[in-house]
């Protein structure tokens, strides 16, 4: 067990090419200690969002190094990336759902993606996860017919539900009323303490941020403070 | 459904469930590959009417080896042979027997003024083994002047007179200045060749045809000894007999190059080929575009899945599952129809066409493959989905 799954080293990024090839991220360096929660503050083109997705095996990364989970990313293959992004959990500011799933479909889906077996555990262990999320009443609904904050909550449901190590969130509670964002930063903060689930947030919300245990504040693609709390 | 495809899968449904869920367009796909395969099946359904109506003379004649002038397309179109060939046949070790066969065409009047072409065989009358059962009990009555047997399934023939025949009675008429009665049926069905076909002697035959000779029939039908190797007879008759304007072929294979002749050389036959081509151009189209407007509208939650970690297999799957779909659920009603319009087709032109339990396995199979390789070139468009868009 890593006591720190997410390490960057001198790490750059760049967007475009030629002369309109621009920096979007300037040498960061970063450790991330297990089961923390870190929010990733910053005003709108900070590059917060980038540094997310290179962390999350969604990027690839041009220069420096990123240590995840023990495994280097420059230079990984899809297939070592795609065996990555199934020990994490994605929560995107838009919930992404399936529209064709029901709400315990959607959940199902990101059970299966380590392998099929027994469809009544999966099933049962969906729907406890989106009781806790209080969704019981909901959970065969399609998206189509749940609110924004519901649909939320079913996201998070699904990037909760196969207990991943690392938890990437963009914006979770943008769509949440205070109470249910509130419920599900909670879950994951407890999630960290209970099982070593590691969370880095990138937010704008001020009304999770005492929740935190370390806020980092990213300006033109520069970390400008760190502090643990 | 759904639980059904979740068990055969061991994973969600997702292609079905995405196929269902926009209802309009799901009818709409499985219509386009139900015509699709209506299209192909009536284009092959005619195709397959055009092959029995050319073997449909066949089935009155029992022989081995059909000797046929090498000019001649088909059994009822091409040139003479002498008769000479016969008896240089007979000499040749393994042959039990041999008969010419006359051929020709003869137009007819219908009592409502409507004129039809009667295909007619003229045969030697004292040889019935050279005709399938059902003619050879009629043939002693041919050996009457002007007779002959009439095909019950002639085009415009007015089912009263079939009916008498059957019977008993006799129907005569006048062709060319010359009387002919019809003393009984037989049952061949003309389809594309002829209107009716009409079975008599040859000595009738030279008379309705006078500017035929006896000594040179259409072909000479060779019936082998039990026991003997069809194809070393031919081989000995092709060493005795004169070669030059002769071929030597069983009566299968003579039967198997009409068929072959009929349906790649001739106009009618390219026509349907041409069809059945079309009908697979309009389902590949109809079913590219379906699963790729499909994976289009999808792309976000392509995208979510693949950050989740799913890998190509996985899309590739739902593209395939979905495919597959589409193909069972529209070749359904589209063999039903089929089924149908056949029906109604053999009502209205008297085409032997027929359901064949080949042809629709083939159409099936022949479905699956477009529909998996529309889906093949839809999932091109799966590298589209970059889940690093999403935030």
């Amino acid at each position: 067990m890593q006591k720190s799954p997410i390490k960057a080293n001198g790490l750059n990024h760049y967007f475009g090419s030629g002369d309109a090839r621009i920096q979007a991220i300037f040498d960061i360096n970063l450790e991330i200690t297990r089961g923390s929660l870190t929010i990733l503050m910053g005003p709108s083109g900070s590059g917060k969002t980038t540094l997310l997705t290179l962390i999350g095996c969604l990027r690839e990364i041009q220069e420096g190094s990123v240590t995840l989970l023990g495994q280097e990313l420059f230079g990984a293959d899809e297939a070592m990336f795609v065996s990555l992004r199934r020990r994490l959990g994605f929560i995107f500011q838009a919930h992404n759902l399936h529209e064709s799933l029901t709400a315990t479909q959607n959940v199902l889906m990101g059970l299966q993606v380590h392998g099929t077996g027994d469809a009544a555990r999966q099933r049962a262990a969906a729907h406890h996860i989106l009781g806790l999320l209080g969704l019981a009443d909901r959970r065969d609904y399609l998206p189509g017919n749940l609110s924004g904050g519901q649909k939320q909550r079913v996201a998070v449901a699904r990037a909760l539900v196969s207990n991943p190590e690392i938890v990437l969130a963009d914006e979770p509670t943008a769509a949440l009323d205070k109470d249910s964002g509130h419920t599900v930063v909670q879950m994951l903060k407890s999630l960290g303490q209970a099982r070593g689930t590691t969370t880095v947030i990138v937010t704008h919300d001020p009304r999770i941020l005492e929740m935190a245990d370390r806020i980092i504040t990213l300006e033109d693609g520069r970390i400008v403070s760190d502090t643990l709390q | 459904m759904s639980r059904l495809l979740t068990f055969l899968f061991g994973r969600l449904p997702i292609g079905w469930l995405q196929l269902t869920h926009s209802r309009g367009r799901f009818v709409a796909a499985v219509a386009g590959v139900a015509f699709a395969n209506l299209l192909v099946f009536m284009q092959l359904g005619i195709m397959g009417a055009l092959n029995t109506s050319t073997v449909a003379p066949y089935a009155m004649l029992n022989a081995d080896i059909i000797l046929s002038s090498e000019d001649g397309n088909t059994l009822t179109d091409g040139g003479h042979i002498p008769r000479v060939r016969m008896f240089q046949a007979l000499g040749v070790a393994g042959v039990r027997d041999a008969t010419p066969l006359f051929i020709g065409n003869l137009p007819f009047t219908l009592e409502d003024g409507t004129s039809v072409s009667l295909l007619s065989f003229g045969l030697n009358v004292a040889k019935p083994a050279f005709t399938n059962p059902g003619i050879a009990a009629h043939l002693d009555r041919l050996s009457l002047e002007s007779t002959a047997l009439l095909d019950e399934d002639t085009r415009g023939m007015p089912a009263s007179v079939i009916a008498d025949l059957q019977a008993g009675g006799q129907y005569s008429f006048e062709t060319g200045g010359n009387t002919l009665t019809a003393i009984g049926t037989m049952k061949v069905g003309g389809g594309f060749l002829a209107d009716g076909m009409m079975m008599m002697s040859d000595q009738t035959f030279l008379r309705v045809f006078p500017k035929r000779s006896s000594g040179a029939p259409n072909h000479i039908l060779i019936r082998t000894d039990d026991g003997v190797s069809v194809t070393s007879v031919i081989s000995r008759l092709e060493a005795a007999l004169p070669a030059g304007n002769l071929r030597i072929q069983t009566m299968a294979g003579s039967a198997q190059s009409d068929k072959a002749y009929m349906s790649t050389e001739r106009p009618t036959g390219i026509i349907f080929g041409f069809g059945v081509f079309m009908g697979i151009l309009v389902g590949l189209v109809i079913v590219y575009q379906v699963l790729s407007t499909d994976v289009a509208d999808h792309l976000r939650e392509y995208a979510t899945f693949k950050a989740m970690g799913f890998g190509q297999p996985f899309f590739l799957g739902i593209v395939f599952e979905e495919a597959i779909i589409l193909a069972v659920f529209g070749f359904i009603p589209g063999f039903l129809v089929s089924v149908g319009l056949y029906n109604a087709l053999v009502a209205v032109t008297g085409l032997p066409v027929a359901m064949e339990a080949s042809r629709a396995v083939l159409v099936f199979l022949g479905t699956l493959t477009a529909c998996s390789l529309s889906g093949a070139v839809a999932t091109r468009r799966l590298a589209n989905a970059d889940p690093a868009d999403l935030f």
